[in-house]
């Protein structure tokens, strides 16, 4: 039983680092039809800003915790805001060049981090407690993965509470069913593009500082791993999906985790199976709507 | 006359590389119903698509004697340009309040307007629009055109796939919104063009045939027939 309580929680903790990626992923393809490949580039920004500021600050005090959250996702909505108005607002329903333009952007970015930092992992502090284990129903659970349970909840509930309340978020929810009709209401969808690729930068900075406590260091490739994963369950949840999103984040993570443990190390073979299984039985994913 | 509020001038439109609307020129009148009419696919949807900028076009488009066929969409309808889609476009996910606020331009909407002219969309401001019936649906489309003061209105086939009783509801809407704002009407159901429409502009093959009375033509049972395949 404690097993079973243990490899849930640390699956949610995964999963509550692909949603932080996967949300922005399916936001930006739902609205924009844009398959950003860049994205993992702003979660590893995010997460070298948060290390950077650590280590001037001293990494095991709260605040400095929270100050790197707070930095990554400034630092990831910034990179991301500017990435779409200097390369894909020229680009818009050109996917071929979106495609190399963002693939092209990733590969050097990687090249550029390595410039910076190098290619050795970096190894992060934090606050003691994170490193400490808490019991629950006999299950010894690692502190860090309920912080990014809860990081991750908040998210959702902060992009749900945007869509829902602000004008921004209405016009975003119809741009993402039919943007130019949202045109033809005189709405100039090009500022909601900027937004929704803002609030996906930042929650990949934030899943980024997130990560690097979750693996204990923050490499050039830490982007890029967590990304492939990220596609994966967006396109499992339905691309443009925000609950979709989620509700694969913890499916892909939680399947990955009990694969890994009961079926020897089998996790990204059983995540890629269950791809597969679900684009032959629903191709639109969880919750994505038909074309 | 006063001047006309939308000139088109040589107006040529593609999808996907083929022509859709080939050298179209017209005026609508300042005042009333302006229909376009033709057949099926002679390009009349496509012809207001290209004047809000929805497809690739070349040409003069004027509002109010300024050109706009160089602007995008978006500019367009805030200079006072409300379109009804064909197929309505309500946003299916949002609930009629929603599709209405997220139309409103104006600091002082005409909501009293949308509420004199469809209580049953109050009545229904909660539900989401993808619940509605067709009929409703229109309101609801017809609404976000209205619920802005605006100096022309295009709408598209505002009547197709509707019941009778529905047709005439619609029909009574759009004479009222015309008594305030000039209407280019694209419309196949000529019942409502005899009801509402003073000019007609008839397409054939994405050109204009015919530009004059309304009355004139659909009087004619003859040229009716000739120009638009029915009497």
């Amino acid at each position: 039983m404690s097993t079973i309580i243990l490899l849930l929680i640390t699956g949610l903790g995964l999963g509550a680092l692909y949603f932080l990626v996967a949300s922005g992923l399916s936001l930006i393809y739902g609205l924009m039809g844009v398959l950003n490949f860049a994205h993992g580039s702003f979660l590893t920004l995010g997460a070298f800003a948060g290390w950077e500021l650590s280590r001037r600050m001293g990494g095991e005090s709260w605040g400095t915790l929270i100050a790197s959250m707070l930095l990554g996702m400034v630092v990831g909505a910034a990179v991301a805001a500017a990435t779409e108005f200097l390369l894909i607002r020229r680009l818009y329903n050109r996917h071929i060049e979106q495609v190399l333009v963002t693939v092209g952007l990733a590969l050097a970015t990687v090249a550029l981090f390595e410039g910076i930092w190098g290619t050795d992992p970096i190894y992060v502090t934090a606050p003691p407690w994170l490193s400490q284990t808490t019991e629950i129903l006999g299950a010894r659970v690692p502190n860090d993965r309920f912080l990014m349970i809860g990081a991750a909840v908040l998210v959702l509930l902060g992009i749900v509470a945007f869509l829902r309340y602000t004008r921004f978020g209405l016009i975003i929810r119809a741009g993402v069913e039919n943007r130019s009709m949202v045109t033809a209401l005189g709405i100039d969808v090009r500022k909601a593009f900027t937004v929704v690729f803002a609030i996906g930068g930042a929650a990949a900075g934030l899943g980024g500082v997130l990560a690097s406590h979750y693996f204990g260091y923050v490499s050039p490739q830490l982007g890029g791993s967590l990304l492939i994963f990220a596609f994966i369950v967006t396109v499992i949840g339905g691309l443009g999906s925000l609950a979709g999103a989620a509700i694969a984040s913890v499916v892909v993570a939680v399947l990955q985790q009990f694969a890994n443990y009961f079926w020897g190390g089998t996790g990204d073979l059983m995540v890629v199976l269950l791809l597969a299984v679900v684009l032959l039985v629903r191709p639109t994913g969880i919750l994505g709507k038909k074309a | 006359m006063t001047e006309s509020i939308l000139t088109v001038a040589g107006l040529n439109a593609n999808i996907e590389g083929q022509q859709v609307v080939e050298d179209v020129s017209f005026e609508m009148l300042p005042v009333g119903v302006t229909a376009l009419l033709g057949r099926n696919g002679v390009g009349k949807t496509s012809t207001l698509r290209a004047i809000m900028g929805l497809i690739e076009r070349s040409g003069e488009v004027t509002i109010a004697g300024e050109r706009v066929d160089r602007e995008p969409t978006h500019r367009i309808v805030q200079r006072g340009v409300g379109y009804v889609p064909e197929d309505r476009e309500v946003f299916a996910s949002l609930t009629v309040n929603e599709n209405l606020r997220l139309a409103e331009r104006d600091s002082a909407p005409n909501r009293q307007l949308i509420e004199e002219l469809f209580p049953d969309l109050i009545a229904r401001a909660g539900q989401l629009a993808g619940t509605l019936s067709g009929g409703q649906q229109q309101m609801v489309s017809l609404a976000r055109a209205l619920v802005n003061d605006n100096r022309v209105l295009l709408v598209d086939e505002p009547t197709k796939g509707l019941a009778p009783l529905i047709v005439m509801d619609v029909a009574k809407a759009l004479e009222r919104a015309a008594q305030t704002v000039p209407v280019l009407l694209v419309e196949q159901n000529l019942q409502v063009v005899r009801m509402l429409a003073e000019k007609a502009i008839v397409l054939e093959g994405g050109r204009v045939v015919y530009d004059g009375s309304a009355e004139e033509l659909l009087g004619n049972e003859a040229l009716t027939k000739e120009l638009l395949g029915v009497a």
